[in-house]
Protein backbone atom coordinates (compact mmCIF):
# COMPACT_ATOMS: atom_id res chain seq x y z
CA UNK A 1 0.00 0.00 0.00
CA UNK A 2 3.05 2.27 1.00
CA UNK A 3 4.29 1.28 -2.14
CA UNK A 4 1.83 1.78 -4.44
CA UNK A 5 1.67 5.71 -2.61
CA UNK A 6 4.98 6.55 -3.02
CA UNK A 7 4.92 5.32 -6.74
CA UNK A 8 1.98 7.12 -7.24
CA UNK A 9 3.29 10.42 -5.76
CA UNK A 10 7.18 9.72 -7.35
CA UNK A 11 5.27 9.48 -10.37
CA UNK A 12 3.57 12.80 -10.28
CA UNK A 13 6.41 14.42 -9.42
CA UNK A 14 8.44 13.42 -12.29
CA UNK A 15 8.42 14.93 -15.48
CA UNK A 16 4.91 14.81 -17.06
CA UNK A 17 3.57 13.78 -14.15
CA UNK A 18 0.77 16.57 -13.74
CA UNK A 19 1.64 17.61 -10.25
CA UNK A 20 1.50 21.46 -10.72
CA UNK A 21 -1.11 21.30 -13.16
CA UNK A 22 -3.75 21.79 -10.95
CA UNK A 23 -1.85 24.49 -8.93
CA UNK A 24 -0.94 26.28 -11.71
CA UNK A 25 -4.65 26.70 -13.01
CA UNK A 26 -5.43 27.88 -9.59
CA UNK A 27 -3.24 30.94 -9.51
CA UNK A 28 -4.37 31.90 -13.00
CA UNK A 29 -7.41 32.04 -11.84
CA UNK A 30 -6.68 33.75 -8.97
CA UNK A 31 -4.76 36.52 -10.74
CA UNK A 32 -7.25 36.79 -13.82
CA UNK A 33 -10.25 37.21 -11.84
CA UNK A 34 -9.08 40.49 -10.52
CA UNK A 35 -7.72 41.76 -14.46
CA UNK A 36 -11.39 40.70 -15.64
CA UNK A 37 -13.94 41.93 -12.57
CA UNK A 38 -11.62 44.90 -11.50
CA UNK A 39 -9.38 46.17 -9.21
CA UNK A 40 -12.46 46.95 -6.41
CA UNK A 41 -11.52 45.86 -2.81
CA UNK A 42 -15.04 45.62 -2.04
CA UNK A 43 -16.48 43.80 -5.29
CA UNK A 44 -13.84 41.20 -4.84
CA UNK A 45 -14.12 40.46 -1.34
CA UNK A 46 -17.74 39.61 -1.96
CA UNK A 47 -17.06 37.21 -4.67
CA UNK A 48 -13.55 35.65 -3.13
CA UNK A 49 -15.03 32.84 -1.33
CA UNK A 50 -16.99 31.09 -4.73
CA UNK A 51 -14.05 32.24 -6.52
CA UNK A 52 -11.69 30.23 -4.41
CA UNK A 53 -14.12 27.52 -3.91
CA UNK A 54 -14.86 27.43 -7.84
CA UNK A 55 -10.78 27.34 -8.58
CA UNK A 56 -10.04 24.91 -6.61
CA UNK A 57 -13.04 22.62 -7.59
CA UNK A 58 -12.01 23.08 -11.51
CA UNK A 59 -8.35 22.61 -10.12
CA UNK A 60 -8.75 18.98 -8.99
CA UNK A 61 -11.24 18.14 -12.50
CA UNK A 62 -8.09 18.89 -14.80
CA UNK A 63 -6.09 16.12 -13.09
CA UNK A 64 -8.51 13.58 -12.57
CA UNK A 65 -8.71 11.35 -15.75
CA UNK A 66 -4.91 10.75 -14.86
CA UNK A 67 -5.54 8.87 -11.86
CA UNK A 68 -6.31 5.34 -13.96
CA UNK A 69 -6.18 6.45 -17.38
CA UNK A 70 -2.59 5.83 -17.46
CA UNK A 71 -2.30 2.57 -15.47
CA UNK A 72 -5.14 0.95 -17.86
CA UNK A 73 -3.27 2.43 -21.30
CA UNK A 74 0.39 0.68 -20.20
CA UNK A 75 -1.70 -2.18 -18.32
CA UNK A 76 -0.70 -1.91 -14.82
CA UNK A 77 -4.23 -1.72 -13.91
CA UNK A 78 -4.74 -5.25 -14.87
CA UNK A 79 -1.34 -6.24 -13.03
CA UNK A 80 -2.71 -4.60 -9.97
CA UNK A 81 -6.09 -5.97 -10.52
CA UNK A 82 -4.32 -9.36 -10.08
CA UNK A 83 -1.97 -8.19 -7.18
CA UNK A 84 -2.70 -9.33 -3.51
CA UNK A 85 -3.89 -6.28 -3.17
CA UNK A 86 -7.80 -5.61 -2.27
CA UNK A 87 -8.86 -3.09 -5.39
CA UNK A 88 -10.84 -0.83 -2.77
CA UNK A 89 -7.22 -0.41 -0.91
CA UNK A 90 -5.80 0.74 -4.47
CA UNK A 91 -8.60 3.08 -5.30
CA UNK A 92 -8.60 4.55 -1.85
CA UNK A 93 -5.12 5.08 -2.37
CA UNK A 94 -5.33 6.17 -5.38
CA UNK A 95 -7.14 8.87 -4.42
CA UNK A 96 -5.32 9.92 -1.68
CA UNK A 97 -2.26 10.20 -3.84
CA UNK A 98 -4.61 12.73 -6.10
CA UNK A 99 -5.22 14.63 -2.94
CA UNK A 100 -1.59 14.99 -1.51
CA UNK A 101 -0.91 16.41 -5.40
CA UNK A 102 -3.41 18.67 -5.72
CA UNK A 103 -5.74 19.04 -2.58
CA UNK A 104 -3.30 19.85 -0.56
CA UNK A 105 -1.03 22.29 -2.51
CA UNK A 106 -4.24 24.11 -3.23
CA UNK A 107 -5.20 24.09 0.60
CA UNK A 108 -1.48 25.48 1.52
CA UNK A 109 -1.62 27.94 -1.73
CA UNK A 110 -4.97 29.17 -1.09
CA UNK A 111 -4.38 32.12 1.53
CA UNK A 112 -1.92 33.96 -0.62
CA UNK A 113 -4.77 33.17 -3.08
CA UNK A 114 -7.19 35.04 -0.42
CA UNK A 115 -4.53 38.26 -1.20
CA UNK A 116 -4.90 38.23 -4.58
CA UNK A 117 -8.46 38.27 -4.19
CA UNK A 118 -8.55 40.89 -0.78
CA UNK A 119 -10.39 38.26 1.13
CA UNK A 120 -11.67 39.30 4.82
CA UNK A 121 -9.17 38.63 7.38
CA UNK A 122 -11.60 36.40 9.44
CA UNK A 123 -12.22 33.87 6.64
CA UNK A 124 -8.69 33.10 5.88
CA UNK A 125 -8.90 30.48 8.62
CA UNK A 126 -12.52 29.22 7.49
CA UNK A 127 -11.15 28.89 3.83
CA UNK A 128 -7.95 26.68 4.78
CA UNK A 129 -10.66 24.55 7.57
CA UNK A 130 -13.54 24.29 4.41
CA UNK A 131 -10.61 23.29 1.75
CA UNK A 132 -9.05 21.01 4.08
CA UNK A 133 -12.15 19.56 5.03
CA UNK A 134 -13.48 19.52 1.32
CA UNK A 135 -10.98 18.79 -0.99
CA UNK A 136 -10.62 15.43 -0.14
CA UNK A 137 -14.30 14.93 -1.15
CA UNK A 138 -13.77 16.09 -4.53
CA UNK A 139 -11.02 13.54 -4.77
CA UNK A 140 -12.59 10.47 -3.93
CA UNK A 141 -15.88 11.50 -6.03
CA UNK A 142 -12.82 12.35 -8.55
CA UNK A 143 -11.60 9.00 -8.53
CA UNK A 144 -15.09 7.37 -8.70
CA UNK A 145 -15.67 9.39 -11.71
CA UNK A 146 -12.72 8.09 -12.65
CA UNK A 147 -12.92 4.82 -12.44
CA UNK A 148 -16.30 4.89 -14.36
CA UNK A 149 -14.90 6.20 -17.43
CA UNK A 150 -11.57 4.28 -17.40
CA UNK A 151 -11.93 2.13 -21.00
CA UNK A 152 -12.60 5.15 -22.93
CA UNK A 153 -10.77 6.89 -25.14
CA UNK A 154 -10.78 10.31 -24.52
CA UNK A 155 -12.91 10.16 -21.41
CA UNK A 156 -12.27 13.64 -19.76
CA UNK A 157 -15.62 15.40 -21.20
CA UNK A 158 -17.74 12.63 -20.00
CA UNK A 159 -15.76 12.19 -16.69
CA UNK A 160 -16.12 16.20 -16.22
CA UNK A 161 -20.27 15.77 -17.06
CA UNK A 162 -20.18 12.63 -14.78
CA UNK A 163 -18.27 14.33 -11.75
CA UNK A 164 -19.54 18.06 -11.52
CA UNK A 165 -22.78 17.67 -10.86
CA UNK A 166 -21.59 15.51 -7.44
CA UNK A 167 -19.14 18.32 -7.10
CA UNK A 168 -21.87 20.39 -6.25
CA UNK A 169 -22.81 20.40 -2.55
CA UNK A 170 -19.34 20.26 -1.59
CA UNK A 171 -19.06 23.12 -3.69
CA UNK A 172 -22.28 24.51 -1.94
CA UNK A 173 -21.44 24.40 1.54
CA UNK A 174 -17.33 25.00 1.21
CA UNK A 175 -18.37 28.17 -0.36
CA UNK A 176 -20.71 29.01 2.30
CA UNK A 177 -18.57 28.18 4.74
CA UNK A 178 -15.99 30.73 3.80
CA UNK A 179 -18.82 33.57 3.04
CA UNK A 180 -20.52 33.56 6.20
CA UNK A 181 -17.05 33.25 8.13
CA UNK A 182 -15.96 36.44 6.30
CA UNK A 183 -18.76 38.04 7.43
CA UNK A 184 -18.94 36.74 11.05
CA UNK A 185 -21.88 34.76 10.91
CA UNK A 186 -21.74 31.44 12.55
CA UNK A 187 -20.24 28.23 10.21
CA UNK A 188 -21.42 25.62 11.91
CA UNK A 189 -24.28 24.04 9.47
CA UNK A 190 -22.21 23.79 6.59
CA UNK A 191 -19.32 23.20 8.12
CA UNK A 192 -21.27 20.01 9.80
CA UNK A 193 -22.49 19.15 5.80
CA UNK A 194 -19.11 19.51 4.67
CA UNK A 195 -17.64 17.27 6.99
CA UNK A 196 -20.68 14.56 6.52
CA UNK A 197 -20.38 14.60 2.47
CA UNK A 198 -16.21 14.84 3.27
CA UNK A 199 -16.76 11.56 5.57
CA UNK A 200 -19.82 10.08 3.76
CA UNK A 201 -17.73 10.28 0.21
CA UNK A 202 -14.48 8.65 2.10
CA UNK A 203 -16.43 5.30 3.55
CA UNK A 204 -18.49 4.62 0.73
CA UNK A 205 -17.30 5.57 -2.47
CA UNK A 206 -14.05 3.08 -3.07
CA UNK A 207 -16.19 0.31 -2.76
CA UNK A 208 -18.30 1.59 -5.96
CA UNK A 209 -15.09 2.62 -7.27
CA UNK A 210 -13.72 -0.72 -7.36
CA UNK A 211 -16.66 -2.36 -8.37
CA UNK A 212 -16.93 -0.07 -11.52
CA UNK A 213 -13.57 -0.71 -12.29
CA UNK A 214 -13.68 -4.46 -11.73
CA UNK A 215 -16.44 -4.17 -14.68
CA UNK A 216 -14.54 -1.68 -16.59
CA UNK A 217 -11.39 -4.09 -16.74
CA UNK A 218 -13.43 -7.77 -17.98
CA UNK B 1 -1.81 -26.81 -8.95
CA UNK B 2 -4.15 -25.41 -11.88
CA UNK B 3 -6.77 -27.31 -13.27
CA UNK B 4 -9.60 -26.13 -15.56
CA UNK B 5 -12.92 -27.66 -16.02
CA UNK B 6 -15.12 -27.28 -18.34
CA UNK B 7 -14.50 -23.57 -18.93
CA UNK B 8 -16.56 -21.67 -21.09
CA UNK B 9 -15.63 -17.74 -21.61
CA UNK B 10 -16.76 -15.03 -23.92
CA UNK B 11 -15.27 -11.41 -25.19
CA UNK B 12 -17.80 -8.30 -25.41
CA UNK B 13 -20.72 -10.52 -25.08
CA UNK B 14 -19.55 -13.25 -27.80
CA UNK B 15 -19.32 -16.77 -26.32
CA UNK B 16 -15.29 -17.63 -27.84
CA UNK B 17 -14.67 -20.41 -26.18
CA UNK B 18 -16.49 -23.44 -24.27
CA UNK B 19 -15.39 -26.81 -22.81
CA UNK B 20 -11.83 -26.30 -22.33
CA UNK B 21 -10.53 -28.18 -19.64
CA UNK B 22 -7.33 -29.19 -18.81
CA UNK B 23 -4.73 -29.34 -15.68
CA UNK B 24 -1.01 -29.13 -14.57
CA UNK B 25 0.65 -30.16 -12.26
CA UNK B 26 3.71 -28.73 -10.46
CA UNK B 27 6.78 -28.85 -13.13
CA UNK B 28 4.62 -28.43 -15.81
CA UNK B 29 4.30 -26.21 -18.75
CA UNK B 30 1.46 -26.22 -21.13
CA UNK B 31 1.25 -23.77 -24.37
CA UNK B 32 -2.18 -22.41 -25.75
CA UNK B 33 -2.05 -22.43 -29.66
CA UNK B 34 -4.62 -21.05 -31.94
CA UNK B 35 -5.41 -18.45 -34.88
CA UNK B 36 -5.69 -14.83 -33.65
CA UNK B 37 -9.08 -14.01 -32.22
CA UNK B 38 -9.38 -17.83 -31.55
CA UNK B 39 -9.72 -16.88 -27.47
CA UNK B 40 -6.68 -17.31 -25.67
CA UNK B 41 -6.32 -13.88 -24.29
CA UNK B 42 -9.66 -14.31 -22.97
CA UNK B 43 -9.01 -17.38 -22.01
CA UNK B 44 -5.78 -16.43 -19.58
CA UNK B 45 -8.39 -13.06 -18.27
CA UNK B 46 -10.29 -15.57 -17.28
CA UNK B 47 -8.06 -17.94 -15.34
CA UNK B 48 -5.75 -14.39 -13.93
CA UNK B 49 -9.70 -13.46 -12.88
CA UNK B 50 -9.92 -10.61 -14.60
CA UNK B 51 -13.06 -11.25 -16.02
CA UNK B 52 -16.01 -13.78 -15.16
CA UNK B 53 -16.47 -16.88 -17.06
CA UNK B 54 -19.92 -18.32 -18.72
CA UNK B 55 -19.23 -21.70 -17.28
CA UNK B 56 -16.74 -24.38 -15.87
CA UNK B 57 -14.73 -23.65 -12.70
CA UNK B 58 -11.04 -23.09 -12.50
CA UNK B 59 -9.50 -25.02 -9.34
CA UNK B 60 -5.87 -23.20 -8.30
CA UNK B 61 -4.49 -22.43 -4.32
CA UNK B 62 -5.54 -18.71 -3.45
CA UNK B 63 -3.14 -15.85 -4.48
CA UNK B 64 -0.94 -18.68 -6.76
CA UNK B 65 -1.48 -16.78 -9.89
CA UNK B 66 0.91 -13.88 -11.16
CA UNK B 67 -0.20 -12.75 -14.90
CA UNK B 68 1.76 -11.01 -17.39
CA UNK B 69 -0.48 -9.33 -20.41
CA UNK B 70 0.13 -8.20 -23.84
CA UNK B 71 0.91 -4.78 -22.31
CA UNK B 72 4.20 -4.57 -20.39
CA UNK B 73 2.79 -2.24 -17.43
CA UNK B 74 6.02 -0.33 -16.87
CA UNK B 75 6.28 3.10 -16.08
CA UNK B 76 7.92 5.16 -18.38
CA UNK B 77 9.55 7.45 -16.37
CA UNK B 78 10.57 5.28 -12.91
CA UNK B 79 14.10 3.30 -13.39
CA UNK B 80 14.24 -0.13 -13.88
CA UNK B 81 14.54 -0.88 -10.76
CA UNK B 82 12.37 1.21 -9.45
CA UNK B 83 9.29 -0.28 -11.27
CA UNK B 84 10.79 -3.67 -10.21
CA UNK B 85 10.79 -2.78 -6.55
CA UNK B 86 7.38 -1.56 -6.86
CA UNK B 87 5.94 -4.97 -7.98
CA UNK B 88 8.25 -6.70 -5.08
CA UNK B 89 6.46 -4.25 -2.11
CA UNK B 90 2.92 -5.14 -4.03
CA UNK B 91 3.62 -8.91 -3.36
CA UNK B 92 5.43 -8.35 -0.36
CA UNK B 93 8.57 -10.00 -1.29
CA UNK B 94 12.03 -8.29 -1.43
CA UNK B 95 15.28 -8.44 -3.40
CA UNK B 96 15.16 -7.71 -7.14
CA UNK B 97 18.71 -8.45 -7.91
CA UNK B 98 18.17 -12.29 -8.54
CA UNK B 99 15.54 -10.97 -11.03
CA UNK B 100 17.69 -9.03 -12.83
CA UNK B 101 20.37 -11.47 -13.19
CA UNK B 102 18.38 -13.70 -14.58
CA UNK B 103 16.54 -11.56 -17.00
CA UNK B 104 20.20 -10.09 -17.65
CA UNK B 105 19.39 -6.39 -17.01
CA UNK B 106 21.85 -5.66 -13.84
CA UNK B 107 23.22 -2.73 -16.56
CA UNK B 108 20.14 -1.67 -17.31
CA UNK B 109 19.19 -1.31 -13.69
CA UNK B 110 18.96 2.62 -13.00
CA UNK B 111 17.90 3.78 -16.40
CA UNK B 112 14.79 4.87 -17.07
CA UNK B 113 11.92 3.07 -18.54
CA UNK B 114 11.36 5.05 -21.25
CA UNK B 115 14.84 5.14 -22.71
CA UNK B 116 14.44 1.09 -22.86
CA UNK B 117 13.96 -0.66 -26.14
CA UNK B 118 10.55 -2.89 -26.57
CA UNK B 119 12.90 -6.33 -26.25
CA UNK B 120 14.93 -4.58 -23.08
CA UNK B 121 10.74 -3.60 -21.52
CA UNK B 122 9.30 -7.17 -21.85
CA UNK B 123 12.42 -8.44 -20.25
CA UNK B 124 11.83 -6.19 -17.83
CA UNK B 125 7.95 -7.06 -17.89
CA UNK B 126 9.15 -10.58 -17.64
CA UNK B 127 11.53 -10.14 -14.64
CA UNK B 128 8.24 -8.48 -12.63
CA UNK B 129 7.34 -12.40 -12.81
CA UNK B 130 10.34 -13.26 -11.04
CA UNK B 131 9.71 -10.92 -7.83
CA UNK B 132 5.92 -11.66 -7.39
CA UNK B 133 7.07 -14.81 -6.31
CA UNK B 134 3.84 -16.66 -7.34
CA UNK B 135 4.05 -20.56 -8.83
CA UNK B 136 0.93 -20.14 -11.37
CA UNK B 137 2.78 -17.92 -14.26
CA UNK B 138 -0.51 -17.17 -16.55
CA UNK B 139 1.40 -15.46 -19.89
CA UNK B 140 0.26 -14.15 -22.56
CA UNK B 141 2.34 -13.75 -25.58
CA UNK B 142 5.53 -13.36 -23.31
CA UNK B 143 7.84 -13.64 -25.98
CA UNK B 144 6.45 -10.45 -27.87
CA UNK B 145 9.73 -8.02 -29.43
CA UNK B 146 12.12 -10.51 -28.07
CA UNK B 147 15.51 -11.21 -30.02
CA UNK B 148 16.45 -15.11 -30.71
CA UNK B 149 18.89 -14.92 -27.02
CA UNK B 150 16.11 -13.15 -24.60
CA UNK B 151 13.88 -15.69 -25.74
CA UNK B 152 16.32 -18.35 -25.26
CA UNK B 153 16.85 -16.62 -22.12
CA UNK B 154 13.18 -16.56 -21.35
CA UNK B 155 13.14 -20.16 -21.61
CA UNK B 156 16.05 -20.64 -19.37
CA UNK B 157 13.81 -19.15 -16.60
CA UNK B 158 10.67 -20.70 -17.60
CA UNK B 159 12.40 -23.85 -17.34
CA UNK B 160 14.16 -22.90 -13.61
CA UNK B 161 10.67 -21.97 -12.30
CA UNK B 162 9.36 -25.26 -13.50
CA UNK B 163 11.87 -27.08 -11.92
CA UNK B 164 11.12 -25.37 -8.66
CA UNK B 165 7.34 -26.70 -8.64
CA UNK B 166 5.86 -24.06 -10.71
CA UNK B 167 3.70 -24.27 -13.24
CA UNK B 168 3.20 -21.77 -16.18
CA UNK B 169 0.38 -21.45 -19.05
CA UNK B 170 1.27 -19.57 -21.94
CA UNK B 171 -0.21 -18.35 -25.28
CA UNK B 172 2.57 -17.97 -27.75
CA UNK B 173 2.90 -18.37 -31.59
CA UNK B 174 6.71 -19.01 -31.73
CA UNK B 175 8.48 -22.21 -30.33
CA UNK B 176 10.35 -21.90 -26.87
CA UNK B 177 12.16 -24.97 -27.31
CA UNK B 178 10.60 -25.94 -24.05
CA UNK B 179 10.40 -29.90 -25.36
CA UNK B 180 8.90 -30.77 -21.80
CA UNK B 181 6.21 -27.90 -22.69
CA UNK B 182 2.47 -29.38 -23.27
CA UNK B 183 0.26 -27.94 -26.36
CA UNK B 184 -3.22 -27.27 -26.28
CA UNK B 185 -4.49 -26.09 -29.64
CA UNK B 186 -7.91 -24.33 -28.84
CA UNK B 187 -9.46 -24.46 -32.12
CA UNK B 188 -11.65 -27.55 -30.83
CA UNK B 189 -12.87 -25.70 -28.60
CA UNK B 190 -14.71 -22.95 -30.28
CA UNK B 191 -17.61 -21.69 -29.27
CA UNK B 192 -20.97 -22.78 -31.49
CA UNK B 193 -22.38 -19.10 -31.97
CA UNK B 194 -25.89 -18.85 -30.11
CA UNK B 195 -28.99 -19.46 -32.81
CA UNK B 196 -29.98 -15.85 -34.07
CA UNK B 197 -32.87 -13.81 -32.14
CA UNK B 198 -32.13 -16.06 -28.54
CA UNK B 199 -29.93 -13.41 -27.21
CA UNK B 200 -32.46 -11.17 -26.87
CA UNK B 201 -32.45 -7.61 -27.65
CA UNK B 202 -30.76 -5.98 -24.50
CA UNK B 203 -27.91 -8.95 -25.07
CA UNK B 204 -26.53 -6.55 -27.82
CA UNK B 205 -25.76 -3.85 -25.26
CA UNK B 206 -24.62 -6.34 -22.48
Amino acid sequence: MIALLTRDLRLALRAGGGFGLGLAFFLILAVLVPLGVGPAPATLAVIAPGILWVGALLACLLSLDRIFALDFEDGSLDLLATAPVPLEAVVSIKALAHWLTTGLPLVLISPVMGLLLFLPAEAYLWLILSLGLGTPALSVIGTFGAALTVGLKRGGLLLSLLVLPLYIPTLVFGAEVVGRGAQGLSIGTPLALLAGITFGAVALLPFASAHVLRINLR
Amino acid sequence: MLRVRDLACARGGLPLLEGVSFSLVPGQALVLRGPNGCGKTTLLRSIAGLQPMLAGQIETAPEAIAYAAHADGIKATLSVAENLQFWAAIFGTSGIDAALDQMNLRRLRDRAAQHLSAGQKRRLALARLLVTGRPVWVLDEPTVSLDAASVALFAAVVRGHLADGGVALMATHIDLHLPEAETLDLTPFRARLPERGTGGFDEAFL
